[in-house]
């Protein structure tokens, strides 16, 4: 069990690595939208996650191998800080404001999506 | 190399956060101290380790991403955040959602600057050291 929440882990971590390095390829921008997307998107599943874990539609192995695993891995609290301090360090305050609340607003609004969705 | 690197960092984060919060456990006033603490102490990491290998430390891409977005990235979590608070809101407990939210983006500003300043006042004092 220990080994699959792990193995959801890796497999979390390279979508985030993989999506994120093709963002940035994709985007001139200094806004971070790889980590941001990455967030939002995984703050939506693991929503729908819970409350399917919390109905027993998914038993509770899947929700720590997909949540607790892939969910927990995929989505970064780390670089979001370290790119909301880069932004303020580099004097760009609007874009680390929006950033943080961007990220925080929609992630929740997401988060919530997902579990009502569920019902 | 890299993705080596990576799948062995994200393997230990992984492992060290759900064990970390299997150990701490839910608070009986539900407030999310696990994730919080996670969350601030990957912030100090992160903030010291990427300005130190920037600086002062020199490393392979492969251990910078493998420790880096790797360890690091795993061991936080943005979606549990976010779950989390939107549990805190439906359960009544406004209040506590408020301070989790307010703490996690506050402490996580601070702890990661914390820890760019440390690596940066270390990475200066190397710098004098070797000029002296």
């Amino acid at each position: 069990m220990i080994l699959w929440i792990g193995i959801g882990g890796i497999a979390g971590a390279f979508a985030r690595y993989y999506l994120g390095k093709w963002v940035a390829s994709k985007s001139r921008s200094t806004f971070p939208f790889g980590t941001f997307l990455i967030n939002i998107s995984g703050s939506f599943v693991l929503g729908l996650l819970y409350a399917l874990h919390a109905n027993t539609t998914v038993p509770s192995w899947a929700w720590f191998v997909f949540g607790s695993g892939f969910c927990g891995a995929y989505t970064t609290f780390s670089t979001f800080g370290y790119e909301t301090v880069q932004l303020i360090e580099q004097k760009r305050w609007g874009l680390a404001a929006a950033y943080v609340a961007g990220s925080v607003v929609t992630g929740l609004l997401l988060a919530w999506a997902g579990m009502i969705i569920v019902g | 190399m890299v993705a080596l690197a990576l799948a062995i960092g994200a393997f230990i984060g992984t492992l060290c956060r759900y064990g970390i919060g299997q150990w701490i456990g839910a608070s009986p006033a539900g407030f999310p101290t696990a994730t919080l603490s996670i969350n601030l102490l990957g912030c100090l990491f992160l903030g010291w380790f990427f300005t130190i290998v920037l600086y002062r430390i020199r490393v392979s891409p492969a251990v910078r991403i493998g420790i880096g977005t790797g360890f690091t990235g795993s061991f936080t979590t943005f979606s549990t955040f976010s779950v989390e608070t939107v549990n805190l809101v439906r359960n009544g407990c406004a209040g506590l959602a408020a301070g989790y939210v307010l703490a996690s983006l506050i402490g996580g500003v601070l702890f990661t600057a914390l820890g760019f300043t440390v690596a940066k006042r270390q990475s200066r004092r190397a710098k004098e050291g070797t000029a002296a």
